[in-house]
């Protein structure tokens, strides 16, 4: 069999593609604010950024898939290490201290340690001795993790380690239990609950629900005492809830919330971001008011519109055409992501790949879902869209390293067979 | 082959793809009302306002013009980040504490996402603050046309600006107006408004989120020009008007000056008057509250809004009617022994020869001879009784235009006071009351009452012998071919032509050997009356009324001046005075020592100074 290193080109298309509707957006969101060519100010950066991240991309390709598969560890750590440091020297911007200056550039770790994070659990999952069913290499998935999101979260910044979590996709599709996505539904089932109807409303709901199955299945004694427990466990969860709500969150954490559960109205404060975001996207239509002419995006009305926010420019300028078809560039390449990892002949590879996929989603769905009001607001970027020099890099890092694995899948199949 | 695992995660991705692809389709295909929600945040309509129509006199001199104010407005929402605000309070002369107060008021009255939080910023303010205004995100300057004044004069029939009421906003019509517009208040600039005010264009942006325009909307298509106002031109003599403010200053009274054959107004005095200049947009709030409690009633325009009796001045009309309906002829003679003895009652007159002809009773102004007339009137056969007569006697009146406004344009116009029969049959019971309940009617007494305008008018109408036109101060409209068909139209008296030449000859002799011979003007033939209405407030009201030259008159007036004595002695050489100017313009009078007097003489009764 013919060994060649061939690139996905319907991954690099659909990157390309996502690469300029960014650009285009962060230059029309920025245009009016004393940048008027595409090749200065932020769209101006950001073409830089992604002129980096060609660079990068040429490097990976340079590299053999070996020497990532060998450095993993050593990524992961490197970035751990550089996460510690951030807490210690980092710059503090909008009340979170995650940024590292280093010149005239600011980059934030914690965009790149899921990049590590992607690396480490390919490599401890690709271990011939681990499995998810153990309990002890469970903890450690959890622990590879965990770490990056704790001390994310110990920089103040929630949403970048709430992105952790899409790790549990990988681990779910490595043989995690499905008991563990049940109860992070159920989870969070209860937690929407609590929060619409109350704890006193569910607790009766609960016991209404068990009194009626035990009534049907009273003769099975086995399932008695679980769907007791169960019951109890849902009642406890709903009691915590309620308190880590009203005593552990933030007043403007609590009001996001509320707001996105439509328990709010409060379209000036906490509220004022969707709704300017929703105005702005509603107000787009079908074809969209066209590029650079959209009314909202030009009059500065929705903060963080060139990070955060930046689908309501595409929203707005390009209609529900636009908006539509960006997330269908985004569920392609998902999809091709994942369907890169089914193909690849190594554990490893398959892992990190899965990663990559399931971390654009997690973006993806979030921020998108923010924006439309589907989702509370979180602050994490749209990938490949968001204006930002780390989420640039860190995306283009991570798909370019999946591609670079899926075109030496070969290689792969031979090492196997030979 | 897939894992059943991967499948599910496909399915989660398609399903996240499909409810996000369909809440936008939700958003922005089915839902409209976020476009209209971002056109209310980003868009302003800004007003443009046109010129308003100047107005000039009759002679093509400038009165009226515009002048622009600005007011400092602010975006609303305001967002003060980044913004100096103890400069801006320093450079526009507030404190901070004002400041917030302005700004809360603001945000309370928005509309289009704006809101004034500076009125009328005056020259200085301006010049110190626009060149420094990028510094002050969301505050900017909107433009508005105030008037100004070639003349200190003419308050009364100009009228002033102001912002439209709320009333005014809600009653009207069409939705032309806005909260904030200006509109004429008084005067012409009310009566014309519709020409003078022109038509607002409107011009659409985009703002962004501190209200700085982002550029036009739909690249200016719904943008509308503004059509400037017409111009007026009044039928007022500025000279005359100014001559005769000049007579009249610290003098509560009125003259109204009609051009007969035309209906022309002249001039239309009412004192005491005040500075035009002081009533517009910038000043007014300085000066309106001050005149608003004037006891001497500056801001009333007594020329149109106040009936006076007309006293002796209503004799030559008395006359007229009497001589139409039949009770005398121009030969008649009635004795005047000195008074009129009603029963017990006795009404006096003055010494003068008797017996009285009608011409002598006009120029020495008897009683007698108008109760002998009034009393033959109301006794006469053809009437059934003497409501009959009355009524009559009544519609004689009204077809003079008394008793009802004359409809001139110029607002505030009363209908005087002119009592119908029903009145005294109501007072005195019907059927009850004869010529002696009512006889102080016939010399200018009692229940009448007549605006000075409506006393030009009848002037002018006895000049005209029998006709007259709804006096006016509207001679052209810039841009509109005619002005309104009232002002056209002859309304003809139900006194016929014949009967005038009798009561023209008895004014004549008022000036030649009559109560106002004394102040004749050498070269004009004047045809006036007199008259000294009995005030019991105070002083008596002098009232004259004339017209010149008697035997084709180009000016009829009328004067009343307020507690100040006999009409012979103030009302009748002013009306003298005003016509020798509007017959002579260039020429300086020669009885400039009266003039002096008139000028000089302070005639405000020492209550209202002291009043409060
Ligand atoms: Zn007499």
């Amino acid at each position: 069999m013919e060994t060649k290193t061939r690139i996905d080109f319907i991954s690099l298309l659909l990157y390309l593609f996502i690469a300029c509707i960014g650009i285009a957006s962060v230059y029309s969101a920025t245009s009016e604010q004393g940048a008027f060519t595409l090749l200065e100010g932020r769209s101006g950066r950001q073409l830089m950024w992604y002129g980096v991240s060609v660079f990068l991309a040429i490097v990976i390709f340079l590299l053999n898939s070996e020497f990532f598969e060998v450095f993993s560890w050593y990524f992961y750590i490197g970035l751990m290490l550089l996460l510690v440091a951030v807490l210690f020297v980092g710059a503090e911007i909008a009340g979170s201290r995650s940024w590292l200056k280093i010149g005239s550039f600011s980059l934030q770790p914690a965009e790149f340690a899921k990049y590590g994070t992607a690396f480490a659990i390919a490599a401890f999952l690709s271990h011939i001795d681990v499995s998810l069913s153990k309990r002890k290499d469970l903890l450690t998935a959890g622990a590879i993790i965990g770490i990056p999101a704790v001390l994310i979260i110990l920089q103040g910044d929630a949403g970048s380690a709430l992105v952790f979590s899409s790790f549990i996709l990988v681990l779910y599709r490595e043989g995690l239990t499905p008991l563990v996505l049940v109860l992070g539904l159920t989870a969070i089932l209860i937690f929407v609950l609590t929060m619409v109807i109350g704890t006193g409303i569910l607790a009766g709901i609960v016991l209404a629900i068990l009194g009626v199955f035990l009534s049907f299945t009273y003769t099975n004694k086995k399932i008695i005492l679980p769907s007791i427990i169960a019951a109890v466990a849902c009642i406890a969860f709903s009691f915590s809830v309620q308190y880590i709500f009203s005593e552990v969150l933030q007043e403007h954490q609590q009001k996001r919330i509320q707001v996105t559960l439509n328990l709010l109205e409060d379209p000036q404060g906490a509220g004022y971001n969707v709704n300017q975001a929703k105005i702005a996207i509603g107000s787009g239509g079908f074809n969209g008011k066209g590029f650079l002419k959209g009314s909202h995006t030009k009059g500065d009305f929705i903060p963080e519109q060139t990070t955060d926010f930046i689908f309501c420019t595409i929203g707005e300028e390009g209609g529900w055409l636009w908006s539509a078809g960006t997330i269908l560039l985004f569920t392609l390449l998902i999809l091709r992501l994942y369907w890169l990892a089914h193909r690849a002949k190594k554990k490893y590879k398959r892992v990190f790949i899965f990663s990559v996929a399931s971390i654009i989603f997690f973006h993806l769905t979030v921020n998108i879902g923010m924006t439309i009001g589907l989702m509370p607001v979180i602050g994490i970027p749209l990938p490949l869209i968001s204006y930002g020099g780390s989420s640039i890099l860190a995306f283009s890092l991570l798909i370019f390293t999946a591609l670079r694995f899926d075109a030496s899948r070969d290689e792969d199949l031979q090492s196997v067979f030979s | 082959m897939l894992s059943r695992r991967s499948y599910y995660i496909y399915a989660a991705v398609l399903i996240v793809a499909m409810i996000y692809v369909y809440r936008l389709f939700q958003l922005q295909v089915l839902d409209d009302k976020y476009a209209v929600l971002a056109d209310k945040i980003s868009l302003r309509k800004q007003t443009i306002y046109p010129q308003r129509g100047l107005i000039f006199d009759r002679n093509k001199k400038l009165l009226v013009y515009n002048e622009p104010v600005r007011d400092l407005m602010v975006s609303v929402p305001f967002q003060i980040e980044g913004i100096d605000t103890s400069l801006l309070c320093e450079l526009i002369g507030i404190d901070t504490t004002e400041f917030r107060e302005r700004l809360e008021r603001a945000e309370k009255n928005a509309y289009q996402r704006k809101a004034v939080f500076l009125k009328n910023v005056s020259n200085k303010i301006y010049a110190r603050i626009h060149e420094r205004l990028f510094e002050f995100k969301g505050f900017f300057f909107e433009i508005r046309q105030d008037r100004n004044y070639k003349y200190v004069s003419s308050a009364h029939v100009l009228g002033f600006l102001g912002e439209v009421s709320r009333s005014d906003l809600e009653s009207q019509e069409s939705d032309y107006y806005e909260q904030g517009d200006f509109v004429g208040k008084k005067g012409v600039e009310q009566f014309y408004e519709e020409f003078l005010r022109g038509e607002k264009g409107e011009k659409y942006i985009y703002i962004d989120k501190l209200g700085t325009s982002k550029g036009s909307y739909q690249d200016g298509r719904l943008d509308i020009e503004p059509v400037d106002g017409n111009d007026l031109i009044l039928t007022i003599d500025i000279a005359l008007q100014e001559y005769g403010e000049q007579l009249l200053q610290n003098k509560m009274g009125s003259m109204v000056a009609i051009q007969p054959k035309t209906g022309e107004i002249l001039a239309l005095i009412s004192s005491p008057f005040y500075n035009p200049r002081n009533f517009n947009i910038q000043n007014r709030s300085e000066f309106y509250g001050k005149a608003a409690v004037n006891p001497t009633k500056p801001l009333f325009n007594r020329a149109v809004s106040a009936p006076y009796p007309p006293g002796s001045t209503f004799k030559p009309l008395m006359a007229l009617v009497a001589l139409q309906d039949g009770a005398i002829n121009p030969g008649t003679h009635f004795p005047c022994p000195g008074f009129y003895r009603l029963g017990g009652r006795i009404i006096r007159c003055h010494g003068h020869p008797s017996p009285t002809s009608l011409e002598r009773s006009i120029a020495s102004s008897c009683n007698t001879f108008y109760c002998h007339t009034f009393r033959t009137m109301m006794q006469l056969d053809k009437y059934e009784d003497t409501e009959a007569a009355y009524r009559s006697w009544y519609n004689y009146l009204q077809s003079f235009g008394l008793g009802r406004a004359l409809g001139i344009d110029v607002n505030g116009e009363s209908k005087g006071w002119l009592k119908d029969a029903e009145f005294y049959d109501r007072m005195h019971g019907k059927g009850s009351w004869i010529y002696a309940n009512i006889i102080s009617l016939s010399f200018g007494q009692g229940e009448l009452g007549f605006t000075p305008m409506q006393m030009a008018n009848i002037a002018a109408t006895i000049a005209n012998r029998g006709y007259f036109y709804t006096p006016h101060v509207i001679k052209s409209i810039s841009g509109v071919d005619t002005i309104p068909s009232k002002y056209t139209e002859k309304h003809q008296t139900l006194v016929e032509e014949k009967y005038f030449n009798a009561v023209i000859e008895g004014m004549k002799l008022v000036t030649i050997s009559g109560t106002a011979a004394h102040v004749a003007i050498e070269g004009i033939q004047i045809a006036g009356k007199t008259g000294t209405v009995q005030n019991p407030h105070g002083k008596n009201h002098s009232a004259y009324m004339a017209f010149a030259p008697a035997d084709d008159p180009e000016i009829a007036i009328a004067v009343v001046v307020e507690e100040s004595g006999y009409g012979a002695t103030w009302a009748a050489p002013m009306a003298h005075l005003m016509i020798e100017k509007y017959m002579f313009p260039d020429s300086t009078t020669k009885k400039q020592y009266l003039e002096e007097r008139l000028m000089n003489a302070d005639l405000i009764p020492e209550k209202y100074k002291n009043g409060n």
